[in-house]
């Protein structure tokens, strides 16, 4: 099940596991302002091929614009 | 959208999947920095004083005015312990000359906005209200100092 977190756990798996950072939101969106580090997978395009740059064996925190 | 985000990347094998809930709304709105194209200095955040004049509730109203004014000021806010804004008080409080504490002279409640407003939308609220400046808040209500309305304006007229 996915865990929601919050910015300071987000901030802390960044730091102490290397997770990996995704917005969800589309490529314009993700092109005018993201955080740092994260990289582009849109909601629509998630799929087996899109994740295959994902690690599997470390966390991912995914996030849009906000919990709207 | 980020829940169903979640689920999919559940649904494709992976299991350690995290969903910041609150969002790039919520990280920009802490001041936090965000890379992209857009320019940093549309953000009230960029334009953000961090030295305003603050006073506790329950200070002599004389000592604070004397205070703001030797800084030069024309506006202090009223803040607890952990920051947190409480009041305002105005060029009108500021004026007062009757021993009283600061929570009776000040306006209790004042709009707050957050580093991450457009800089536009932040100099109508200004204009609305007319007022100088506004306070910046987290979402927590803690002060993280004022955005005055002439830079504001300037520095939109300058992008």
């Amino acid at each position: 099940m996915p865990i929601p977190i919050d910015r300071d756990e987000l901030q802390r798996l960044i730091r102490d596991e290397q997770a990996q950072l995704v917005e969800v939101l589309p490529p314009d969106e993700y092109d005018d302002e993201h955080l740092p580090g994260a990289i582009n997978i849109p909601l629509k395009a998630l799929d087996r091929e899109t994740t295959r740059r994902l690690d599997r064996n470390r966390p991912v925190i995914v996030y849009c614009y906000d919990s709207q | 959208m980020s829940p169903r985000a979640a689920w999919r990347l559940e649904s494709l094998g992976f299991t350690r999947v995290h969903d910041y809930v609150a969002g790039k709304a919520d990280w920009g709105s802490f001041g936090l920095q965000l890379e992209g194209q857009r320019h940093s200095g549309t953000r009230v955040g960029a334009y953000l004083h961090a030295d305003v004049p603050t006073c506790a509730l329950e200070e002599p109203l004389p000592a604070v005015c004397e205070r703001v004014r030797a800084a030069g000021e024309d506006t202090c806010f009223v803040v607890n312990e952990q920051r947190i804004v409480l009041g305002r008080l105005g060029r009108t409080a500021l004026a007062r000359d009757d021993d009283v504490t600061v929570e009776v002279a000040m306006t209790a409640g004042p709009s707050t906005v957050r580093p991450s407003l457009d800089l536009a939308a932040a100099i109508e609220r200004m204009r609305k209200q007319k007022l100088s400046n506004l306070p910046v808040t987290r979402p927590d209500g803690v002060l993280l100092g004022l955005v005055r309305r002439d830079d504001a304006e300037q520095a939109l007229n300058e992008i």
